[in-house]
């Protein structure tokens, strides 16, 4: 670990932020020097997100000091930011996938010559600023079908063209597979060691120790503990984090019985995801599947749930044939799946809790076909009751967190008593204490005999929870894995088998 | 949570009852208007002169309603001028020149227009024609289906009491033809509220793999809903036909772009998945009060077409603002 040569590039003193009469930040300090990388940890509603607007200029301090390379630094708005020398990268990637990867990363701001735009140059500082990240794809090329770690490295490379001495990642490993992750990874050393700080937030506390020099630990709105290296158990750092000592995040296993409650033969999908795939699951058993990004692990229990087309195989309920062709018509069979894309295809943000909860159940609310407004309010208090989900029906998604709009999305599915669950990524992008309040749904789930399958890009997350687990490797079935054979070195032969 | 005790009394509770969502801003626009008008003029403010406006709205009122469902899914309808054209021909053909009885008439004028729709829908959900493009295509196609059905030129000749129905105020106050639109108007409010396929549309217009992904058929009720929405329009058709005691081919153009406006200041989100009936007809009254009204300062109709647009700008700018603030 390089030692910094001189003071930090940047100091934070006593920043507090209020929006009306709530104060969402209370006097935070934070350093950061050239060239490390220091993990900005906390649950979320923590004040991550706040801090590190406040940092990059989109949100203004109520309160308090900030200095930049030794400078009173405030700025008034991103671009302010960005023209200092510091760059945000966001979660939710901002290219635009019909321009070229050149266009993308000097839009704005195209190099002119003669008041016309100088393609030649745009693609030489493009190709340039590409090279420092080992980045080797053509200017030109549209952004459009780029894998997700390039267009998050693309993002990177241009802020770099901006000549940014620091860089804000938030939680830039969301949507990178293992491999993905690494090369992510060997870039960020590499910006380290050309003297570039970096401020890093992510839920993947495995990560975390990876890449971090320090770790901050905030908690509603206060930095709570800090820790000179990221060496630490994972334990502790989450006790940091949620402020209670953890009995333990995971729920011990199920106990499931020798009935097999579903079985699938011979699985192929229409698209080409996957095919082969033949497993069954037992009563109050949890079944996990596991896999590189783009194995086809999604595209399976789509499948399963009716949500995708089929090409072969059949799937089989209690030894009866219901190979599903609609979402519709595996619900009614009692096959339900808490989808992978909160925001695009488990909840409707604009509309309330209630109405959410009561588009997968209409038939449960009405009769006859008509509706009472009494009836939508009394299911969803009562799935709001029974999911522990920390809000009220007439409220709109939108204002909620991440982990209680994710309860929402379960309690929407769960509430017709369903004998196969499959979940996809349950936990992604919320915090540990909603997650454990998630795992310990899914236990009693299972305890109460229903058949769970959960799908999880977090090894830790499939190994601490399930029974038995599936590989899946580029569309085919690696193997499975009981409970006592699994563990992230067996996983991962599979999964890049 | 304050909003609790709200949406029990008060203005809360009205709001949830005649879901106003959305449609306060242009309620209290409406309430201006008329004021403004009473004072304005002298004959405005008389049960004779609402009586007119309803009268004046009745066929632009049935068209919002289907309208308003299209909008609601996240789509668009621009063919219904064009469908409320092919209604109008296909009744005079069938009813004066095949001679067929009234009934049999009206029901081939509401099935060819439901054809029409349920094309757009089709095009619309198997094939993925965006709706903009399949309903521009079936303006095109139903006005030169009109067209060739007498070559361009109009039929006259329906029986009397079909125009009467128009003009005699049952009771010194209902006319036929409005009665039709307030029964349509009722049955939509009531669907849109409790139907279980009312709520579909919102799941649908909030977010269709969302609703897909609950177990709702959505290409089905998107084929319904153009399906609907073109009968309506061809209702819209039967009524004017009994308004004006004949038919041409080239009657209802540019009715899709009152009736968008209408649902639009109303309060519903060209997004989808938020707005609803009530609103529309508020949309649709703030529309006919401003025409009558105008008309009755003596306002060129020229100038009349530059107020209802600023009229628009300004209902769909202040429920942005609102939004924005809030």
């Amino acid at each position: 670990m390089t030692k910094p040569s001189s003071g930090p590039i940047l100091t934070l003193r006593n920043i507090c932020k209020s929006y009306g009469p709530i104060e969402v930040l209370h006097g935070v300090d934070l350093d950061v020097h050239a060239g490390e990388v220091v993990a900005l940890l906390g649950e979320n509603g923590a004040g991550k997100s706040t801090l590190s607007n406040i940092i990059s200029g989109a949100v203004r301090p109520s309160s308090g000091k900030m200095t930049w390379q030794g400078a009173p630094y405030a700025p008034a708005n991103p671009k302010e930011a960005i023209t200092a020398g510091v760059g945000m990268i966001q979660q939710e990637l901002l290219l635009l996938p019909q321009l070229s990867i050149a266009e993308n990363m000097f839009v704005g701001r195209y190099p002119s010559r003669a008041g016309r735009v100088d393609r030649a140059e745009m693609r030489r500082r493009a190709r340039e600023g590409m090279a420092r990240l080992g980045l080797d794809l053509p200017p030109g090329r549209l952004v459009a079908g780029l894998s997700t770690a390039s267009q998050q490295l693309i993002e990177i490379a241009k802020a770099l063209t901006h000549d940014a001495r620091l860089l804000i990642l938030d939680e830039p490993t969301a949507a990178l597979g293992g491999e993905e992750t690494q090369l992510l990874f060997r870039q960020i050393e590499r910006l380290k060691a050309e003297g570039v700080g970096i401020v890093y937030i992510s839920h993947r506390l495995e990560e975390i120790k990876q890449i971090a020099d320090r770790i901050v630990v905030l908690r509603d709105g206060e930095r709570v503990r800090d820790f000179d290296t990221a060496d630490m158990p994972v334990r502790t750092i989450v006790e940091a984090m949620v402020g209670r000592s953890m009995d333990q995040l995971f729920p011990p296993l199920s106990t499931p019985s020798d009935r097999i409650v579903l079985e699938v033969k011979g699985l192929k999908s229409r698209a080409g995801a996957f095919s082969g795939v033949d497993f069954e699951v037992r009563r109050g058993e949890i079944f996990g599947i596991s896999g590189l990004v783009g194995a086809g692990r999604t595209e399976l229990v789509r499948a399963i749930a009716g949500a995708d087309p089929l090409a072969e195989g059949s799937v089989l309920l209690n030894g009866q044939d219901v190979t599903p062709r609609s979402p519709r018509d595996a619900m009614d069979r009692g096959i339900v799946l808490v989808p992978e894309d909160r925001k695009q295809q488990g909840i409707i943000l604009d509309h309330s809790i209630a109405e959410n909860i009561a588009y997968s159940n209409l038939d449960a609310v009405a009769r006859g076909g008509w509706i009472a407004a009494r009836k939508v309010r009394s299911f969803a208090d009562d799935s709001i009751l029974r999911f522990g989900v920390k809000g009220r029906g007439h409220q709109k998604a939108n204002e909620m967190s991440g982990g209680n709009q994710q309860k929402v999305v379960i309690a929407k599915w769960l509430a017709r008593n369903p004998s196969v669950v499959l979940l996809d990524e349950p936990t992604r992008g919320i915090d540990v204490g909603a997650r454990s309040s998630i795992y310990e749904i899914i236990h009693a789930l299972a305890e109460a005999g229903v058949a769970v399958i959960v799908v999880s890009s977090d090894l830790e997350e499939v190994l601490g929870v399930s029974n038995r687990i599936l590989v899946m490797a580029a569309g085919r079935q690696a193997g499975i894995l009981d409970h006592k054979e699994a563990n992230d070195v067996s996983v991962m032969e599979l999964a890049t088998a | 949570m304050s909003d609790t005790a709200d949406s029990r009394f008060g203005i809360g509770a009205l709001r949830e009852a005649f879901s106003l969502t959305g449609a306060t801003g242009p309620l209290i626009g409406l309430l201006l208007l008329c004021a403004f008008l009473s004072l304005a003029t002298d004959s405005f403010l008389s049960i004779r002169n609402f009586l007119n406006i309803l009268d004046q709205i009745t066929v632009l009122g049935i068209l919002a309603v289907g309208m308003t469902f299209v909008i609601l899914i996240g789509g668009i309808d621009l063919s219904v001028g064009s469908v409320l054209a092919l209604s109008m021909m296909v009744l005079g053909f069938l009813n004066v020149e095949a001679g067929l009885p009234m009934g049999l008439a009206i029901s081939g004028a509401l099935l060819a227009s439901g054809l029409a729709g349920a094309l757009s829908g089709v095009m619309i959900t198997v094939f993925a024609v965006p709706a903009f493009i399949a309903t521009l295509a079936m303006m095109s196609i139903a006005r030169g289906l009109a067209s060739m059905i007498t070559n361009g030129s109009q039929i006259i000749g329906f029986p009397i009491w079909f125009n009467m129905g128009a003009i005699v105020r049952h009771g010194g106050f209902l006319t036929m033809t409005v009665a039709v639109m307030l029964a349509v108007f009722i049955a939509a409010w009531l669907f849109q509220r409790y139907r279980k396929e009312g709520r579909e549309l919102y799941a649908i217009g909030g977010n269709p793999e969302v609703a897909r992904l609950a177990g709702i058929n959505v290409n089905r009720m998107t084929i319904l809903v153009y399906t609907a929405c073109a009968a309506l329009s061809g209702l819209g058709g039967v009524l004017l036909a009994a308004r004006l005691d004949a038919v041409q081919p080239t009657i209802g153009i540019a009715y899709e772009l009152d009736a968008i406006a209408a649902v639009v200041i109303g309060g519903t989100s060209l997004s989808g998945g938020t707005g609803g009936i009530v609103g529309t007809l508020i949309g649709v009254l703030i529309i006919g009060v401003l025409r009558n009204g105008l008309n009755l300062l003596s306002v060129s109709p020229f100038l009349q077409a530059v107020i209802i647009g600023l009229v628009i700008v300004l209902a769909v700018a202040a429920e942005t603002f609102k939004r924005a603030r809030r």
